[in-house]
């Protein structure tokens, strides 16, 4: 190392060890397996964790691409009435964490729901659909996650442009033909990246699960921890679950790598849409209608209608206490995240070399692990630190106790390692957008790094740095394993809160702290929204 | 082959085509020429039938494809087109691409069908290809291997050449020119460029205003321009003041010229008019008593264009050899040498 890189490293390498750090704990676990420990589970638990996650995954895989796929062609490619509407409509899902939609769902439809006991007392009709089932959990989790799909699929479609349509057709294809034999293909790279990234966050997550008592890894996890207190067979559990994780994120940098073939080439015409009417024009507006309505109307409304029973009993001190520790917990985790971004982001700029950037790569990596995991992972260094602690003030003749354990260090550490891409990909992209001559201009005006980073580049990155706060801000207020797992005692935030009502099956009032957490969910989609329109203008 | 009768077309209420006639004989290849926004790609895209055509007749072998209210669509018609980013399918690789129309043909035939295209346009060692892996060239050869592969009735080019560099460009137009005669493919080109229009075409229909202004031979077109548009948009020239008398003699400041009599090009009437005289219509004589000052020159390496400023303050172009090295400012000995006389009545100013 130079004089001059070791600034640039040592910014970097502490943040990417935050993440590689969990990781190699929990990988140590798999690779050095307690033979004990391993064939209780072996006997016990995995068979039926397997089973489960393989259907889950099989489930959602399907659920997703199927209304992913189709809405994103409709919205794309077509004309029919409402077509503008849905084609940013359909993304509003993505404000609704799944474990919100999962307990709404529950509450609509679950035996006290709202919609059998309206059948039962006002028809006689004793029924209720099977809503506590494996495919509860898919429907659930595939209303959730679809957006992933449709909104990969629509920019792959919309990437192509509409030549590739009518070439197909001058070659003698119809246009549903073309649709099967070229724009399907083409888009299959942007398709599986979508669909690669909703099976992550179904592999990663936890509330939903758990509010279906549908037991997967991550539920396991939490169990195996808080029930049997074996940090050490959860520590097992999780080394699994980043097997799987990383058999997505493999896949999916390949593909990413591949994507590139699918962009349009140069004198990009804008696909002509094919114009639909009559029963076709009904058909493509009411599926259209009917996922936008069950994936967001029917939820939103269910808890406005639940939030607004309960307001008066629920909207007390209490209330408050949960929005302010919520809030200061996603300030102080939004500034640890943004302040990490930028540094790993400004020591690319200065260092571009191969190494920086597969640091940076690994440092960014933990978006892909679930919180239980990484809950587990940060926990068990911090856990052995702490006795080290312990020992040496014990050598001194004081006494110990928990010195880092149970307090916020562990969980803004986890944060940070979870949501820093969020965070790292705006401020990323903001500083690749100020050109490197102006580097050169304020250097040779005599401006060491640091001042160029607080007078040329800071003021410049300040859109990217509000989206990235932005965006970190409300992952962090709707994160709920990491939260769950790793909080000092008392604070319990709105996710966790959600969480404990759910477990007892009060919906009612799960939905005042889950108004709030969708509210706050709906900025970031605005924000991606409103990117979209740019990004077409 | 085709024939367009009184073909016209609008967005909203701005006209894009007004009234478009024209005939192509079967193996003949034709050429819309136009300055971009012309309405020509619309002329294409009537054609091959991505769009419904709203007044007018579209006749393909006879066959009337497109009438007002009766639409043929595109994949029904047998029109082969290359577009001007080739559009080549990005999942396919070379022989894919090419076999991707043949979906008719047996499994045997649409392979010998495959490998005499890539024996056509020379591209057999790079079959297996992606398109991201091949260079402009090689793309464009393969988009018109997919436009031939399926025997289309006509083959249109939508500036089919224009992604090129120079010197490709040159070379593939005469390329390709030489595949569709050996095809006896009836082709229909659309382009701004007039190089490319001249290099391809065996008849051009220059298109402004959603009219055709002229359909003629490349040689006619540059040669005898029927208008004033035509003229200023075809090569470099310049409109100079002159009298037509009764015999059919014009004067201008240069001389007077011969030969307008029972010329096309002859205005409807005497008087004052307006002669085009080409670089190449002025020489450069070291003797001539006629004189004019260098404004401007342009080195193009075999020669000169020099602007010349005449006694009155008119100018012109002169083509000169390079041995002639003139400074600005300087006086040179000119003089005409007209082959014909291509002239316009001044009121149609």
């Amino acid at each position: 190392m130079t004089a001059r890189s070791w600034p640039a490293w040592a910014a970097a390498l502490p943040i990417a060890a935050v993440t590689a750090v969990p990781v190699a704990v929990v990988a140590a676990s798999l690779l050095a397996p307690d033979a004990e420990i391993w064939s209780h589970l072996w006997q016990h638990v995995l068979p039926e964790l397997l089973v489960n996650t393989f259907w889950l995954v099989l489930g959602v895989g399907v659920g997703v691409t199927l209304l992913g796929v189709s809405l994103a062609w409709l919205t794309a490619a077509c004309e029919y009435p409402g077509r503008r509407f849905f084609a940013w409509a359909l993304l509003l899902p993505l404000a609704l964490p799944a474990y919100i939609t999962a307990f709404v769902w529950l509450g609509l439809f679950d035996f006290t729901g709202t919609v059998p006991t309206w059948l039962r007392e006002t028809w006689g009709v004793a029924w209720h659909p099977p809503i506590r089932s494996r495919g509860g959990v898919i429907l659930v989790m595939t209303l959730a996650l679809y957006p992933y799909v449709f909104l990969t699929a629509s920019a792959a479609f919309r990437g192509q442009g509409g030549r590739m349509l009518e070439a197909a057709q001058t070659l003698g294809l119809s246009r549903v033909a073309a649709f099967f034999r070229v724009a399907l293909p083409i888009a299959r790279p942007g398709i599986m990246a979508g669909l690669l990234l909703a099976l992550m966050e179904t592999l990663a997550d936890f509330g939903t699960v758990a509010v279906f008592n549908y037991d997967t890894f991550t539920t396991a996890i939490y169990k195996t921890w808080f029930s049997l207190f074996s940090l050490q067979a959860a520590s097992q559990l999780a080394s699994i679950l980043v097997l799987f994780v990383f058999v997505a994120v493999l896949l999916e940098s390949q593909l990413r790598a591949r994507t590139s073939f699918a962009a349009s080439p140069r004198g990009e015409v804008a696909m002509g849409r094919i114009r639909l009417t009559g029963w076709r024009a009904g058909l493509a507006a009411g599926w259209s209608a009917l996922v936008f309505a069950v994936a967001f109307v029917l939820p939103v409304w269910q808890i406005g209608v639940w939030a607004a029973d309960v307001f008066a009993r629920d909207f007390d001190s209490r209330y408050l206490v949960f929005v302010s520790r919520t809030l200061l917990l996603a300030a102080l985790g939004t500034a640890l995240v943004v302040a990490a971004a930028l540094l790993l982001a400004y020591a690319q700029r200065l260092r571009p070399t191969l190494a920086m950037r597969a640091v940076a790569r690994l440092a960014t990596l933990g978006y892909a692990l679930p919180g239980a995991v990484l809950a587990v992972g940060i926990f068990i260094p911090v856990a052995w630190l702490d006795n080290r602690l312990v020992e040496w003030l014990a050598v001194l003749g004081r006494d110990g106790g928990q010195v880092l354990g149970g307090t916020l260090l562990v969980m803004l550490l986890a944060y940070c390692a979870r949501f820093l891409a969020v965070g790292y990909g705006p401020v990323d992209a903001g500083l690749a957008r100020v050109s490197r001559a102006l580097d050169e201009v304020a250097q040779s005006l005599g401006a060491v790094a640091g001042r160029r980073l607080l007078r040329v580049h800071l003021p410049l990155l300040r859109a990217g740095l509000l989206t990235a706060a932005a965006l970190v801000f409300v992952d962090i207020m709707k994160e709920l394993p990491i939260t769950l797992m790793t909080r000092p005692f008392g604070w319990d935030t709105l996710a966790v809160r959600v969480f404990e009502m759910t477990s007892e099956g009060e919906w009612q009032r799960a939905a005042l702290p889950a108004a709030a957490i969708v509210l706050a969910g709906l900025l970031p989609v605005m924000l991606l929204i409103r990117s979209r329109e740019h990004a077409h203008a | 082959m085709l024939t367009l009768e009184h073909v016209a077309q609008a967005y909203g209420r701005q006209a894009i085509l007004r009234d478009i006639s024209f005939h192509l004989e079967a193996g003949q290849i034709g050429c819309l020429l136009g300055p971009s926004g012309c309405g020509k790609t619309t002329a294409l895209r009537l054609v091959a039938g991505f769009e419904a055509l709203q007044a007018g007749r579209i006749l393909l072998g006879g066959e009337a494809v497109g009438v007002p209210g009766v639409h043929l669509p595109p994949e029904r018609r047998r029109v082969g087109l290359m577009f001007q980013d080739y559009a080549l399918f990005p999942h396919l690789d070379v022989a894919a691409n090419i076999a991707f129309g043949l979906g008719s043909l047996e499994r045997a035939e649409r392979r010998r069908r495959v490998e005499e295209m890539l024996r056509l346009v020379d591209l057999a060692p790079v079959a297996r290809r992606y398109p991201h892996q091949l260079s402009g060239g090689q793309q464009q050869r393969v988009a018109l291997a997919r436009a031939l592969a399926p025997r289309p009735r006509l083959l249109l080019l939508d500036e089919a050449f224009s992604n090129l560099d120079v010197e490709l460009r040159e070379k593939l137009t005469l390329e390709v020119r030489d595949i569709l005669k050996h095809e006896g493919m009836t082709a229909l080109l659309v382009t701004h460029d007039q190089r490319e229009a001249f290099a391809m075409a065996d008849v051009v229909g220059v298109l402004h205003d959603g009219v055709i202004q002229q359909w003629a031979a490349p040689y006619d077109i540059y040669h005898r321009p029927r208008n004033r548009f035509i003229a200023g948009f075809i090569g470099q020239g310049v409109l100079l003041p002159g009298m037509l008398d009764g015999d059919g003699r014009v004067a201008i400041e240069l001389g007077v010229l011969r030969g307008v009599a029972g010329d096309v090009d002859r205005p409807a009437r005497e008087g004052a008019v307006e002669v085009l005289i080409r670089p190449d219509d002025i020489q450069h004589d070291v003797a001539s008593p006629l004189r004019a000052v260098v404004e401007q020159k342009i080195f193009h390496g075999a020669d000169f264009i020099y602007r010349l400023r005449l006694p009155s303050g008119s100018q012109v172009l002169a083509q000169v050899s390079s041995h002639h090295n003139h400074a600005v400012g300087e006086q040179i000995g000119i003089r005409l040498d007209v082959d014909h006389v291509v002239a316009f009545s001044r009121q149609e100013i």
